[in-house]
């Protein structure tokens, strides 16, 4: 703590590392926010729930924020459930069978239709399920009616979709228009939103005794939540959000593992000198002709995508580096300085001298290189979760990136979903060279000076 | 010792110069040959993941003998039971040839004759064997004819960039150095973090830029589809294809190294011998040219080669963003493909340029560095 302090204050010293501070403390504190509010089991399970958990979640839904930058208005998802939003109205038919009007009114002020439309009926009942249609009443009055069909079962959780947009009849109807912008557009402008006050009512025969319904109308908007959905519904805010400790984790990780190993195995060789040497400098010949990426792309992709498996892949490559050789060189001048002769000489083990004073007497010269690391490993582990070789099972940044290259986002203007991961990294990145390319002036005073 | 020989006759100098360059230059080699083969030897093992590779390839045995045999007209008149035995018999038989039956590495009298060893042999021969689905668009399935088909693509975009990068940093550099501490010096220094993001990273941005947003460049590709006729024409697609690839290869690589050699010159013209020739009056140019460029090669020159390499490899990424044709593009598609023998094909490819790369800068060394001296080590 002692040596770190004057450290960070001769940091602030430099804008640029002062910058890099902030972004860094930044992420740090995004990366707790993340592992704290939605803690890793409940990550995994949201990223790869399956429609079920989605279900209420537009698709490729561009982020809240999008709306201060474009003319238009664009809708945000619309829930209305029957018993806070609709008005109720039961008819008794007979001695055991009723019919109930569920009424839903609401305003549509946006400038382009919903993405999708659906309705969700949560019938209860014990043999003969509801019979139910819909009648929707647009704010000029036009008057549909659709979606007639008797309810025989329901899905575990009680419910039964109805997505009016893939409804076959309304296809028809509506032609060459979508179902949505037959719903919402003006029929004299085929292109503009028309509007209004929307009533949707829906009817439903209940043919026993008890038995009971309730409805939820979702319009789905082409907006959601502040980073928006994927091609799956899911929230893309989790991946954003629980990439930054992945990111991080593995960044840093990588950087020190490999930067220790090489650093002993350099300082062994340089102080044994002899045969200890030379297999040192051997393996690092063997090292170099040794492709990085495509071996772990080939552990990846017959052995195990688990980032810890990555990990230690890239740890195993990395402990024979190339850069052993300069530490090497560095060693080499220091095993004559005189402080580690008055060790010697007054019996200090081989290993102590190594530990002791040989490895900590070089550690400051590396804490630059060291931070200047870290973003090529949060890029290589981006890397490979584009080329399909991600954890299977964290979302991060690289599955972000990975999932919208898969699905053409670029081709269907989701800019969004690249940008996001892509400014995450970026930021990362930033972060760690500005503060590495900073400390590299402190460390290395000849650098100071020029 | 030492002093004696020094006086031999300046004819016998050069023969014995000569002797000297022929040992170092065979004992390199060969230090570099051995790191070859047991640098791709260790990649054979890495491809076979402890017989992992074994059980995949003998279920695909399995599915493909099964399927021929219960399809196959042939034995249509087979029993299904006939037909399953004649299938276990076939498979039995492709799993002997392949040897999958026995151990990858085998301990007893065979050992040199084991499965590893084949496999390092035919590497070291550049015979890699065929491809399991992947062919060259000449119908070839052998890997090294597909790989030859696909290197010039790679070779054609990146030897391009890292030429671009090379030349146009090292010019910037130098220029930044003698005006160390403008306005254009200091914007150079913050502009450097730009280069942590790869190529790939920027490749994403720019297509969405220029080819989804401006509609101004293709998407990808080598060429535009029908290609066109005339010679001019296609030249004019082929650059129109590269632009994108090279801009991001530029963007990712040109700040880093900027900053980089404008640091390195800065400390080389602060040594002794630069202070003292320049005290002696010698001209601005000569100075750059002679006493901080010329012992400033052997490192620039390494980073170029390194870079190249690199380029090739790195590249896999790159090319499968922008859809380019050349070894990177046939990884990705070897990798979705499980085809084990061009991804073990093309890692070989990649250890033995680098194995090249590495023999051959100590030669550049010792000819670019008036400092080192060939083989110099134990006489001089």
């Amino acid at each position: 703590m002692r040596k770190v302090l004057p450290v960070l204050r001769e940091l602030t010293r430099y804008k640029s590392a002062l910058g890099g501070l902030i972004i860094l403390s930044f992420i740090v504190g995004l990366a707790i926010y993340a592992v704290i509010t939605i803690p890793y089991g409940e990550a995994v399970r949201l990223w790869r729930g399956g429609e079920e958990m989605w279900r209420y979640n537009p698709v490729n839904a561009k982020p809240v924020w999008v709306n201060y930058f474009t003319p238009q208005k664009l809708p945000k998802t619309l829930i209305l459930t029957s018993m806070e939003d609709a008005e109720i109205r039961e008819e008794p038919l007979g001695k055991t069978s009723k019919k109930v009007f569920i009424t839903y009114t609401f305003d549509y002020q946006a400038d382009v239709p919903p993405s999708e439309l659906a309705i969700v009926y949560k019938p209860k009942f014990k043999k003969k399920g509801p019979l139910v249609s819909v009648t929707w009443t647009t704010p000029d009055g036009r008057e549909i009616k659709f979606g007639r069909m008797s309810i025989k079962s329901v899905s575990g959780s009680g419910s039964f979709w109805y997505p009016i947009s893939l409804d076959k009849q309304l296809i028809k109807q509506f032609g060459d228009q979508k179902v949505e912008e037959g719903f919402f557009n003006d029929p004299h402008d085929e292109r503009k939103v028309l509007k209004g006050k929307h009533r949707v009512e829906i009817t439903a025969y209940l043919f026993e005794p008890g038995a009971w319904i309730e409805t939820e109308l979702v319009i789905y908007g082409t907006v959601h939540g502040l980073a928006g959905t994927d091609h799956r519904r899911r929230d893309i805010m989790i991946a954003l959000l629980w990439g930054t400790p992945v990111a991080l984790s593995f960044g840093l990780a990588a950087a020190l593992g490999t930067m220790i190993t090489s650093i002993i195995i350099a300082a062994l060789g340089a102080w044994f000198g002899g045969w200890a040497d030379s297999l040192v400098q051997r393996l690092t010949e063997i090292r170099m002709v040794i492709p990085t990426l495509p071996i772990l792309i080939m552990v990846g992709m017959f052995f195990s995508k688990s980032i810890w498996t990555i990990l230690a892949t890239l740890l195993i490559l990395n402990i024979i580096e190339s850069s052993i050789k300069s530490y090497r060189a560095i060693f080499l001048q220091e095993k004559h300085a005189p402080y580690i002769e008055a060790a010697k000489s007054y019996g200090a083990r081989n290993l102590r001298i190594v530990f002791r004073y040989l490895i900590p007497k070089i550690v400051p010269m590396l804490v630059p290189a060291f931070v200047l690391a870290v973003p090529g490993y949060v890029f290589l582990e981006a890397a490979l979760s584009v080329l399909g070789l991600g954890d299977p099972v964290l979302p991060t940044w690289g599955k972000l990136l990975s999932d919208a290259q898969g699905k053409g986002a670029l081709f269907q203007g989701h800019y969004y979903w690249v940008l996001e991961p892509a400014f995450m990294l970026m930021l990362t990145g930033f972060g760690f060279t500005m503060i590495g390319h900073a400390l590299d002036r402190i460390f290395n005073p000849k650098l100071r000076e020029i | 010792m030492a002093r004696a020989k020094r006086l031999v006759h300046p004819k016998g100098r050069r023969v014995q110069t000569f002797l000297r360059l022929l040992r170092y230059t065979f004992l390199r080699g060969l230090a570099v040959w051995i790191a070859l083969v047991v640098g791709i030897f260790l990649t054979i093992m890495v491809a076979n993941m402890g017989g992992y590779v074994d059980k995949i390839k003998k279920a695909q045995i399995e599915e493909s003998i099964n399927m021929q045999v219960f399809q196959n007209p042939a034995y249509q008149n087979l029993t299904t039971e006939e037909k399953r035995k004649l299938a276990q018999q076939l498979i039995q038989l492709e799993i002997e040839r392949l040897e999958l039956d026995k151990p990858f590495i085998r301990f007893d009298k065979y050992f040199w004759k084991s499965r590893a060893f084949r496999y390092l042999g035919d590497a070291l021969v550049l015979d890699f064997g065929f491809a399991e689905h992947i062919h060259s668009t000449s119908g070839s399935k052998k890997v090294w004819i597909i790989i030859q088909e696909r290197l010039p693509y790679s070779v054609l975009l990146f030897t391009t960039a890292s030429l671009i990068v090379f030349l146009t940093s090292i010019f910037v550099a130098l220029i930044l150095s003698r005006r160390y501490g403008s306005i254009w010096d200091r914007m150079s220094v913050s502009l450097a973090p730009l280069s942590t993001a790869p190529a790939w990273f920027y490749g994403i941005i720019l297509i969405m830029i220029f080819a989804a947003q401006l509609r101004l460049l293709p998407f990808g590709g080598f060429v535009s589809i029908p290609p066109p006729k005339t010679m001019l024409a296609y030249a004019f697609s082929v650059v129109q294809h590269m632009v994108l690839p090279l801009l991001a290869w530029f963007i990712a690589y040109i700040f880093a190294s900027v900053y980089s050699w404008r640091t390195f010159f800065l400390i080389y013209s602060s040594e002794d011998y630069v202070e003292m020739a320049k005290a002696k009056g010698v001209p601005g140019r000569a100075l750059e040219r002679r006493y901080i460029l010329r012992p400033t090669l052997p490192p620039i020159i390494t980073s170029f080669a390194l870079m190249l390499i690199g380029a090739w490899m790195g590249a896999i990424i790159t090319e499968s963003v922008f859809n380019w044709p050349g070894l990177g593009s046939l990884y990705m598609q070897a990798i979705n493909g499980f085809d084990t023998p061009v991804i073990v094909g093309l890692t070989m490819i990649y250890a033995y340029l680098l194995g090249i790369t590495v023999f051959l800068l100590d030669f550049i060394y010792a000819i670019v560095d008036p400092r080192i001296k060939v083989g110099g080590g134990s006489t001089a």
